[in-house]
C-alpha cells in the first residue's frame, strides 16, 4: 500500500472546490434575498420621497398684496349701500379697480415697466375680482375707502416663483409673456409679491379647471367625512353583529359554511364591482340622489364589512374560553357571558380592525368614480348633517382623480399635494390603531 | 315627513315601551325584583325590541319594494305609441322622473302651488319653461303623456309615503301594546329577548350573503338586457372593441382581456420574485431585529391607496420610462409613444403587489414545519439547499395561492390601469405601447351621462360580470389550495 491510494486528503481547515462552490451558492442566495427587500424598501422611499417633493408645493402659495380703492361711484353710485344695488356690479366692474391697485404700486415703488394695465391685471389669478367683490359683499362699508388687499397670483407666475415655469418654457403660453415675469421679477424685489403658506388649499373648495391657484381640498374632505360616518354607523354595528353571531352562536351546518366562504370571497371582490353594485341598486334603482356622500359611503360600507368581520372574530376568538366558562358558571345566559364579558374583552382589537377598515374605505377611489363622485366643482361645504349626506359632493381621493385629469400641470402638484393630505389621514388613523393595539391587547 | 322622522318616531315609541314595559312588570311583582321570572330591564327590552324592530322591518322592505310598484304602475299608462317613439320605456321614464322632479322643485320654491303642480296641463302652459324657470332644465318640450306619467307619479309616491308613514307607526304601535299585554312576572322575557337579539345577530350575518345576491343580480340583469341588444357570440370572441355611441359598434372582450392579462403578468413578473426572495430571507435568515424593522415598512406599500400609484404611474414612471424609451430619449429609439403603457402600469401594480405576496409566503413558510429544515441541515445541506430543495417544494402549494391570489387582485385593479395603461384596446406584444384594460373599460362606459338602454353602457355590467366569476373563480382556486395544503402540516 502506498501513499497514493489515499485520496488527497480534504480537510475541514481547507475547504475544498465543490464546498466552495455551495458555500457561494449560499452567500449568493442569502444576497438574493437582501437585494429583494432592498428593492421593495427603495420603492417605498421613492415613493415617498416624489410624494413629499412634488406635492409640498402645493401648501405654498404666491400672493399680491395691492392697495385697491373701492371707488364709490363705480360700486354704489347711489351711496345707499343698498347691498342688491351693490351686487349688481358685476366681476367686470371691479376689474379697473384692480388695474389702479397695480398704478399706485407702479408709481409708489418706481418699477419701469411697458406692461399695458390689462397685462399687468395679468398676473394676477382669474379669480381675482371675485375676490374682491365677495369681500365688498361682506362688508359695504369699505365702498369708498382705500383698503390692503391680498390677491392670489396665477398659477403660472406661481409656477415661476417655484421653479415649475420658466422662460423658455412660456415660449408658447398665451396666457404669461417675458415682460410679465420681468415684471413680476420686480414686485417681488419690492415685497409686494410673496410666497406663503396657504390654508385655502387644506380649507378651501376646488375651482374650474382656468384657476389651479384657487383649487383647494377642504369641501372633498367634508365629503369624505360624511362617507366615513356613515361606514362607521353601519358598518361597525353591522360588522360587530355578524362576527358575534358566525364567531358565538352559528351551529356547524352548511348554511354557516356558506356565509363564511361568501365573506372571504367578498373580502376579495375587485372594488369596482362594488361600485357597480352601487350604481345598479342605490342610484339606479332606488334613486338616491347621485355624487351624494352618503351613497358613497353605503358602497364603502359594502366594501369594509369583510375586512372589519375578519378582524372582529380574530378579537373575539383570542378571548380565551375560560371566561365564558366562567360566566356560564356563574349562571349568566350564553348573551349575557358574550354580551358582559366577551365583547368588552375583544373591544380594543375591534376597534383597532374598525379603524383600519375606514383608513382602507378613505383612500379607496374606483367605486366612487361610478357613482359620480368625480367631473364636477363642489363649492360650497354642506351646512348640515342631511346636505352633507345629500348633496353632491366630492372625496378626497376622487378629488386627487379629478386633478390629476386635468390638463394643466399647475394641477398634478395640487394632486401631489392632495395625496400628502390623504396620507396624513390614513397615517394617523393607522397610528391610533398601532397604539390602541399596543395598549389594549393582553396575551391571555 | 320624510324617514328620518318615522324613524325618530319609531324610536320615541320604543323608548315610551321600554319605561311603560318596565313599570307594569314591575307593578306586577309588587315592586320585589326577585318575583320576576327575568331581570326589569328584559321586560323593559322586550317591549323596546317588540316596537321597533318589526316597524323597522317593514319600513326597509317598503323603501326597497316601493320603487318598482310605482315604477311599474305609471309605465302601465304610459301610451304605446310614447314607447314607440322613444324607443325604450327606460328613456321615457326617466324623463318621467325628471319632469316630476322638476314639479317637486317649483312647487318648493313656491313657483306652482301643489294643485297647481297636479292640475297643469301640457297643451296650456309652456312647462319646459316654467321648471326652467326655478332652474329644472330639460332637454325637450313635455309631451302630455309624460307630463300626465309625472302627475301620476308624483301622486302614487306622495300617497305610498303617507301610507307607509300609517303602516309603520300602526306596527309599532301594534308591537308596543302586545308586548306590553304580555308583560307579567311570570313572563319569560329574558328567554324571548335573547332569541330575539339571536335573530337580529344573524340577519347582520346573512347580509354577506344579501351583498353576493346583490352583487350577482344587478349585474345579471343589465347583462340579460346587453345581449338582448348586442350578440353574445361578438362578446365573447370578436376582435375588436370599438364603442360608438350613435350605435352599431363592436363590443368584444378579448383584446380588453388581453391587456388585463399582460398588465397581470408583468405585474407578477415584477412582484412574485421580488415578494417570494424578501419572504425567504425574512423567515429564513433576517435576524428578529431586522424582520421587526423591515416586514411593517414592506406593508405600508400595501396600505397606500391605489389612487397614489396611479399617480406614480401617471406622473413619475411614465414619464420616467418615455425618456428612456421615447423617440428624444435616452436610448433614442423612439419605441414610445407616450407615458402610458402595459410597462407603466405593470411595474407600478407590481410594485404594489410586493408586499401582498411577500406576507402571505411569509406566512406559508413559516407554517413549514421546523423538523423539515432540522431534518435537511442535519444531512449537511446548507441554508439554502435546505430552502431550495426541502421548505420551497413543501410550501409551494401555499404560495401558488398566493401568486393566484395576487394575480386577482392585479385583473381587479382599476386606478392604477385607469391611470397608467391607456384608452386603447388592441393585441400587442409590445409592452411600450397602450393598452386598456376590463376594468379601465367599465370605469369609461360608465361615467359620464350614459343612457342605461344603449348596448355602449350596458356593456359594462357584461364586463363587470366576467370580471367578478375571473376574480372569483382565482380566489375560490386559491382558497381551497391554501386550505388543503394547511391540513398537511396541522
Amino acid at each position: 500500500m502506498t501513499d497514493a491510494s489515499i485520496p488527497k486528503a480534504s480537510t475541514l481547515l481547507r475547504p475544498d472546490a465543490r464546498t466552495k462552490k455551495r458555500n457561494a451558492s449560499e452567500a449568493r442566495f442569502r444576497f438574493y434575498g437582501m437585494v429583494a427587500i432592498g428593492i421593495g424598501l427603495t420603492m417605498l422611499l421613492v415613493l415617498m420621497f416624489t410624494i413629499l417633493t412634488k406635492g409640498v408645493g402645493a401648501f405654498q402659495q404666491t400672493f399680491i398684496t395691492l392697495q385697491v380703492e373701492l371707488l364709490e361711484n363705480k360700486l354704489d353710485k347711489t351711496g345707499a349701500r343698498d347691498l342688491e344695488l351693490i351686487k349688481k356690479v358685476s366681476t367686470f366692474g371691479y376689474a379697473p379697480l384692480i388695474a389702479g391697485g397695480f398704478n399706485k404700486v407702479v408709481a409708489d415703488t418706481g418699477i419701469q415697466t411697458t406692461l399695458k394695465p390689462k397685462d399687468q391685471s395679468g398676473i394676477l389669478s382669474k379669480s381675482a375680482p371675485a375676490q374682491l367683490r365677495d369681500y365688498v359683499l361682506n362688508d359695504p362699508d369699505q365702498i369708498g375707502k382705500t383698503i390692503e388687499f391680498e390677491f392670489l397670483a396665477n398659477s403660472r407666475v406661481d409656477g415661476y416663483l417655484k421653479g415649475r415655469v420658466t422662460r423658455e418654457s412660456i415660449a408658447n403660453d398665451k396666457n404669461i409673456s417675458v415682460e410679465q415675469l420681468d415684471f413680476v421679477d420686480q414686485l417681488k424685489q419690492a415685497g409686494v409679491l410673496k410666497k406663503r403658506f396657504n390654508m385655502d388649499f387644506i380649507l378651501g373648495a376646488d375651482a374650474s379647471d382656468q384657476r389651479p391657484e384657487a383649487a383647494g381640498m377642504g369641501v372633498a374632505m367634508a365629503g369624505s367625512f360624511f362617507m366615513m360616518l356613515v361606514v362607521l354607523a353601519l358598518a361597525l354595528p353591522i360588522g360587530v353583529a355578524a362576527s358575534i353571531y358566525l364567531e358565538e352562536f352559528a351551529a356547524k351546518n352548511w348554511i354557516t359554511d356558506i356565509i363564511e366562504v361568501n365573506i372571504s370571497n367578498l373580502a376579495a371582490v375587485p372594488s369596482i364591482v362594488f361600485g357597480i353594485l352601487g350604481l345598479a341598486v342605490f342610484i339606479n334603482y332606488m334613486h338616491l340622489p347621485q355624487s351624494a356622500p352618503l351613497v358613497g359611503g353605503l358602497v364603502l360600507t359594502l366594501m369594509t364589512l369583510p375586512t372589519i368581520i375578519i378582524s372582529t372574530r380574530a378579537s373575539l376568538k383570542a378571548v380565551p374560553p375560560s371566561i365564558r366558562d366562567a360566566a356560564l358558571g356563574l349562571g349568566a345566559s350564553k348573551m349575557q357571558s358574550v354580551f358582559h364579558h366577551v365583547l368588552p374583552l375583544a373591544a380594543p382589537g375591534i376597534l383597532t380592525g374598525t379603524i383600519i377598515g375606514l383608513a382602507q374605505a378613505l383612500g379607496e377611489t374606483a367605486p366612487l368614480l361610478l357613482i359620480g363622485m368625480i367631473g364636477f366643482i363642489a363649492s360650497n361645504a354642506p351646512g348640515g348633517i342631511s346636505e352633507g349626506l345629500l348633496s353632491p359632493n366630492s372625496a378626497m381621493p376622487a378629488q386627487i382623480y379629478e386633478w390629476a385629469k386635468r390638463a394643466d400641470p399647475a394641477f398634478y402638484e395640487r394632486a401631489w399635494g392632495g395625496i400628502i393630505i390623504l396620507l396624513v389621514f390614513l397615517v394617523t388613523m393607522n397610528t391610533i390603531a398601532v397604539i390602541l393595539r399596543r395598549r389594549f391587547e393582553r396575551r391571555w | 315627513m320624510s324617514v328620518f322622522w318615522l324613524v325618530l318616531i319609531v324610536f320615541a315609541i320604543a323608548a315610551v315601551a321600554y319605561v311603560l314595559s318596565r313599570a307594569r312588570a314591575m307593578k306586577s311583582a309588587e315592586g320585589d325584583s326577585r318575583k320576576l321570572h327575568s331581570l326589569p330591564h328584559f321586560y323593559a327590552a322586550n317591549g323596546a325590541l317588540s316596537a321597533a324592530v318589526p316597524a323597522l322591518l317593514v319600513l326597509a322592505i317598503w323603501l326597497l319594494a316601493q320603487p318598482s310598484v310605482i315604477n311599474s304602475s305609471v309605465a302601465r299608462v304610459i301610451p304605446d305609441h310614447v314607447l314607440e317613439q322613444s324607443g325604450s320605456l327606460d328613456l321615457v321614464m326617466s324623463d318621467v322622473r325628471r319632469v316630476a322632479d322638476g314639479l317637486d322643485e317649483a312647487v318648493r320654491q313656491g313657483a306652482m302651488t301643489n294643485a297647481e303642480a297636479d292640475d297643469v296641463r301640457a297643451g296650456l302652459t309652456d312647462v319646459r319653461r316654467r321648471l326652467g324657470d326655478v332652474g329644472v332644465a330639460l332637454g325637450s318640450d313635455v309631451r302630455p303623456e309624460v307630463l300626465y306619467a309625472a302627475q301620476r307619479y308624483r301622486a302614487l309616491n306622495s300617497t305610498g309615503a303617507l301610507l307607509r308613514n300609517i303602516v309603520v307607526i300602526l306596527i309599532a304601535l301594534v308591537g308596543f301594546v302586545l308586548s306590553y299585554s304580555r308583560t307579567h312576572k311570570d313572563f319569560r322575557a329574558r328567554n324571548v329577548v335573547e332569541k330575539g337579539i339571536k335573530v337580529l345577530l344573524m340577519a347582520a350575518a346573512s347580509l354577506a350573503i344579501l351583498t353576493t345576491v346583490g352583487i350577482v343580480l344587478s349585474m345579471l340583469f343589465e347583462t340579460v338586457n346587453f345581449f338582448k341588444l348586442h350578440n353574445w357570440r361578438d362578446f365573447f370572441f370578436g376582435t375588436t372593441w370599438a364603442p360608438n355611441f350613435r350605435g352599431d359598434s363592436e363590443l368584444s372582450i378579448l383584446p380588453l382581456l388581453w391587456g388585463t392579462l399582460y398588465i397581470s403578468i408583468i405585474a407578477l413578473l415584477v412582484a412574485v420574485p421580488i415578494g417570494l426572495f424578501a419572504a425567504i430571507y425574512l423567515s429564513e435568515y433576517a435576524g428578529p431585529k431586522v424582520r421587526a424593522f423591515a416586514k411593517p415598512l414592506l406593508e405600508i406599500l400595501a396600505g397606500i391607496p391605489t389612487i397614489v400609484y396611479g399617480l406614480f404611474a401617471l406622473l413619475t414612471v411614465g414619464p420616467l420610462l418615455l425618456n428612456i424609451f421615447g423617440a428624444e430619449g435616452l436610448l433614442g429609439v423612439g419605441w414610445m409613444g407616450g407615458a402610458t403603457s402595459v410597462l407603466t402600469a405593470g411595474i407600478v401594480m407590481g410594485i404594489m403587489l410586493i408586499p401582498f405576496v411577500s406576507s402571505l409566503s411569509d406566512d406559508i413558510i413559516n407554517s413549514v414545519p421546523q423538523s423539515m429544515r432540522d431534518g435537511s441541515l442535519g444531512l449537511g445541506a446548507t441554508k439554502s439547499e435546505t430552502i431550495r430543495q426541502v421548505v420551497i417544494p413543501a410550501a409551494l402549494p401555499g404560495i401558488v395561492g398566493a401568486i393566484l391570489l395576487a394575480a386577482s387582485r392585479a385583473i381587479g385593479e382599476t386606478m392604477i390601469v385607469v391611470m397608467g395603461a391607456g384608452a386603447i384596446a388592441k393585441f400587442s406584444l409590445n409592452p411600450l405601447e397602450t393598452m386598456t384594460t376590463i376594468t379601465t373599460r367599465i370605469v369609461s362606459q360608465l361615467t359620464g351621462d350614459g343612457d342605461f338602454s344603449s348596448p355602449e353602457t350596458l356593456v359594462a355590467f357584461a364586463l363587470g360580470l366576467t370580471l367578478f366569476v375571473l376574480t372569483l373563480g382565482l380566489n375560490v382556486l386559491a382558497l381551497y389550495i391554501v386550505r388543503k395544503y394547511r391540513e398537511q402540516y396541522e
